[in-house]
């Protein structure tokens, strides 16, 4: 990463009269003049950059070298899984035989575009456990929304029309309450333990003939497994409520445990965490999502399906939950993820669950001497910091202590990402680390060594870590200033 | 590949045993020991094998043979528009497509520099004063438009939505509300646009939050929509217009017909046909309702040295804050998507624009009429229209004429009733290509 601020904009690269691109002349003979009327014409000029193509090409360039990726270092980013992202992932996404496809192309002349979704489809149907799945989501929270609505479908497919509450933990991912409203469902919230897992007799008394299901992810997000888990499915299910299960956590348990052995009816997954594909600076991604025996008649249209003479199809059902995507998903992911699938294949899958929390671990068990570990004991991929302990620097009765957000930015300086912070909102100084299994322990060691260092700077020097970050391209950004300011777009 | 050695997994042995022995277990099982075993799996996957890299590319030379791309004449809410060599060059940058959300804005300063870049140039086609840092795709920015509606207005649940729209845009609409509780109601078309008498009769009615119309509609017809914000506004509901983002270049803008959201589809900028996805939903509204708007928003600000910087704000709005009472439950920005639009338009700039529109529709129009003279098709509406038209087969069976033009590598638009098939055109389309296809037509059957 270059640490000298690039800074523009494209619009302050443009000069009148430059251009970018070439297409072949009109010999068609008509302009747009004796197609659309001027009344149907844009009246506002339009202002666009105006640039050539090495202009363009080295502007994106520079932005991209103050841009940190997991190219680039360690990213720990807790709950995200930011794992390696093969390039052959991106080699086969790039056939042309696939990029070129349009979504309304006759199923004949996809075969090979919907063989490889339906393989997908029975590939995390195998390893989650789960007898279907979708591939349409768009995304991890689009996934909550599409099987919360294979929940309700489900209820009312029974006439069983009451049942309008979700019961999510208090330590759920801010999306799973969101995902539920949108969905139309009343959020009823389930305490933790001072363990930091599912309260078992404060779940009790929520459940009744008015709870469609509960939502949950396991490991949890301090990743700490829910051992309860058998307990809690039987006591949801006994109230007639499903079981949905939020694959956000899935990667420490590929190859080990099955979410549909645990119990979960529904649930999603991230392709984008679990299965490698690029987080693209937030988006796309995919979150496929997978029902047990007896649910697949509500997963959302259009369908992929393999039909009895080997061949494959498009199909919508009536009986599904409607649509939640224009076409088939976001397909240029699914491809990738597919790529990895088999890179990894049924034998090394384990081993990713396994050194996911390996590392987890190792990180874990050192580091807690210097910040403040609320829950002990073995953790699964991720684990949460409630901030540095108070012999350094971190008492949160002392007005000037070290936060969370210091440390963080801190962190930077080393030439690493930071982890999630203040989340889960469990503890007031949440540092929710989450090293993934493709990190060796040598950058795991060199990361250990730089946290010790900025604890003894919080100790000691500690207006070094307040300043923080001091060698990045930008230094610490006014928050306040751009809800203040409110702009949004570029004014010359 | 053996000893769980992988080329994806950095650990050796020696590295392993040393971790465990700082853990203080025996083996990378005991790190499960909390776990009852009968929720452990008991039996391997039944998955294949872990492969190498050449076979990898054997399996996807083998699936790419039994796809076959075909010579586009389809839209219909995905568009064969040509995308500039450096695009996905400068796209597939890792210090890009590796970053996550940019949370920490002292190293993803290019990130979000050309989510503001796209955001601005959204707002400058759209007209309108705000935008957000992206959606999933056009069919879900219409339905997160339609639950905005529903949110500022309040105690109204009724949004009224155009039978006009994109049948898929339509169906995510239908599906959003029947689980959100808005009263979603069509109004019909008539003879291939929104029938404004009933529009109006509905909106008559004073508890339409919203009324979200096409343009250019599932058709490619360019409704006249003059005098319809005045109706909405009058009746205190707001007007949402739908279409994909090319047009928006030449067209009368959202901000023109005075609507107070535009949304829709913006693969249409540059981004690949891909078989439906990944695309990026657009959504642009007026500056009042930005408490209302879901998603991501990069706003301006300065670092303490004074740099112009820039971060993701307004976030009091958003999922991870505001929980079950956020705006919406969306945490994506579609980023890389976002990429792709900004680098589109800033080689294209307005005048490139102008000229994929211009040839787009000349393309368009050229076929439309070779089709006509053919004596096998009519057009049903005659009405205006851009890239992309609706005409009746006259033959007997459509699915047949599909069949063979797909068989000799032309995708023979869309098909959207018995008798009736929309194609489009884009500037990639040459007019040698045109008249081929155009023959092929005439000489079936």
């Amino acid at each position: 990463m270059n640490k000298v601020f690039y800074g523009k904009l494209i619009f302050e690269c443009s000069s009148t009269g430059r251009r970018g691109y070439d297409l072949p002349e009109n010999t068609f003979g008509k302009s747009l003049n004796d197609f659309i009327p001027a009344t149907l014409q844009r009246q506002a000029t339009l202002v666009l950059p105006e640039a050539d193509e090495q202009t363009v090409a080295r502007h994106y360039t520079n932005m991209s070298n103050n841009n940190f990726g997991v190219d680039t270092g360690f990213y720990p980013l807790g709950s995200c899984t930011m794992k390696y992202n093969p390039k052959i992932n991106e080699e086969v996404a790039a056939h042309p035989a696939f990029t070129a496809l349009h979504p309304a192309q006759p199923a004949e002349t996809v075969q090979g575009a919907l063989h490889l979704y339906d393989e997908v489809q029975r590939t995390l149907a195998e390893i989650a456990g789960m007898s279907a799945f979708t591939l349409n989501p768009y995304a991890g929270a689009h996934g909550e929304l599409t099987g919360l609505m294979v929940i309700r479908s489900y209820h009312m497919s029974r006439g069983d029309e009451k049942r309008t509450k979700i019961i999510v933990p208090d330590s759920a991912h801010g999306t799973n309450p969101a995902s539920a409203a949108v969905c139309g469902l009343q959020i009823v919230e389930v305490k933790s333990t001072p363990e930091g897992t599912i309260d078992v007799e404060a779940l009790k008394p929520l459940l009744n003939d008015e709870v469609a299901g509960m939502m949950m992810t396991n490991p949890n997000t301090l990743g700490i497994f829910e051992t309860k888990i058998p307990e809690i499915a039987r006591l949801v299910h006994e109230c007639g409520g499903l079981m949905y299960y939020d694959g956000a956590n899935l990667n420490p348990m590929l190859g080990v445990c099955r979410p549909g052995d645990m119990g979960f009816d529904v649930m999603h997954i991230n392709l984008h965490k679990t299965f490698s594909t690029p987080h693209g600076g937030g988006g796309p991604g995919s979150g496929p999502v997978g029902v047990r025996k007896g649910l697949e008649q509500f997963l959302p249209n259009p369908r992929v399906r393999k039909n009895d003479d080997g061949t494959y199809g498009v199909s919508s059902e009536p009986t599904a939950l409607g649509s939640v995507s224009s076409f088939l998903g976001n397909y240029g992911i699914i491809i990738r993820a597919y790529a990895y699938l088999l890179s990894i294949g049924g034998d090394i899958l384990p081993m990713v669950g396994k050194l996911s929390v390996l590392n987890a671990n190792y990180v874990k068990e050192i580091l807690k001497e210097y910040y403040q570990l609320p829950i002990d004991g073995l953790c699964k991929h991720e684990f949460v910091f409630d901030g540095l302990r108070p012999e350094f620097g971190g008492d949160h009765h002392d007005e000037s202590h070290v936060t969370t957000l210091d440390v963080a930015k801190r962190i930077l300086d080393y030439g690493f990402h930071a982890p999630t912070i203040y989340f889960p909102l469990l503890f007031h100084e949440a540092l929710m680390i989450e090293p993934t299994e493709t990190e060796s322990k040598d950058t795991l060691d060199s990361f250990i060594e730089v946290l010790k260092n900025i604890a003894i700077e919080a100790r000691d020097e500690r207006d070094k870590v307040k300043n923080a970050p001091l060698t990045t391209p930008v230094r610490r950004n006014d928050d306040v200033k751009a809800v203040k300011d409110a702009i949004f777009v570029y004014n010359a | 590949m053996s000893n769980n050695v992988h080329r994806y997994l950095p650990h050796t042995e020696e590295d392993i045993r040393k971790m465990l022995e700082v853990i203080g277990v025996k083996s990378l099982d005991d790190l499960y020991s909390e776990i009852p075993a009968e929720l452990k799996l008991s039996h391997p996957l039944n998955l294949p094998k872990a492969k190498s890299e050449i076979e990898i590319r054997k399996v996807f030379n083998q699936l790419a043979k039994e796809n076959k791309p075909l010579i586009c004449f389809a839209g219909f809410g995905a568009y064969d528009h040509f995308t500039p060599s450096i695009i996905p060059y400068i796209t597939s940058r890792s210090e890009f497509s590796t970053s996550y959300t940019p949370y920490q804005a002292e190293i993803s300063q290019g990130t979000l520099m050309y989510v503001f870049e796209y955001q601005t140039m959204m707002t400058r086609l759209t007209g309108l004063d705000v935008s957000n840092a992206s959606m999933y795709d056009g069919s879900t920015a219409t339905a997160e438009a339609m639950m905005m509606c529903q949110a500022a207005a309040k105690k109204r649940n009724r949004v009224l939505a155009s039978e006009t729209l994109l049948p898929q845009v339509k169906e995510v609409l239908r599906t959003y509300a029947k689980f959100h509780g808005v009263d979603l109601v069509f109004v019909p078309e008539e003879n291939g646009v929104t029938n404004r008498n009933v529009l109006t009769e509905l909106l008559g009615n004073g508890d339409v939050a919203g009324v979200i119309m096409p343009q250019p509609n599932c058709y490619g017809i360019v409704e006249d929509l003059s005098g319809i914000a005045d109706e909405c506004h009058a009746q205190k509901s707001l007007l949402v217009l739908s279409g994909p983002a090319s047009p928006l270049g030449v067209l009368k803008t959202p901000a023109e017909w005075g609507a107070d959201i535009a949304c829709g589809d913006a693969q249409s900028l540059g981004i690949p046909l891909s078989f439906g996805g990944p695309y990026i939903g657009y959504l642009c509204a007026t500056s009042s309702l930005i408490r209302k708007m879901p998603g991501r928003i990069v706003g301006q600000t300065e670092d303490v040295e004074g740099h112009r910087t820039f971060v993701l704000t307004m976030q009091a709005r958003e999922q991870h804050i505001r929980r079950e009472k956020a705006t919406s439950n969306i945490c994506t920005a579609q980023g890389m998507m976002c990429l792709y639009v900004a680098a589109y338009l800033s080689l294209m700039g307005t005048e490139g624009l102008n000229k994929v529109n211009e040839l787009s529709a000349a393309g368009a129009h050229y076929l439309h009429d070779a089709l006509v003279e053919t004596g096998r098709f009519a057009d049903p509406f005659q009405k205006t229209f851009l890239n992309e038209f609706c005409l009746e087969y006259k033959g007997a069976d459509l699915d047949a004429l599909q069949k063979h033009c797909a068989e000799a590598g032309y995708l023979c638009g869309v098909k959207v009733s018995e008798n009736r098939v929309v194609f489009a055109v884009t500037e990639q389309r040459s007019k040698e290509e045109i008249d081929e296809f155009v023959e092929l037509v005439k000489n079936f059957g």
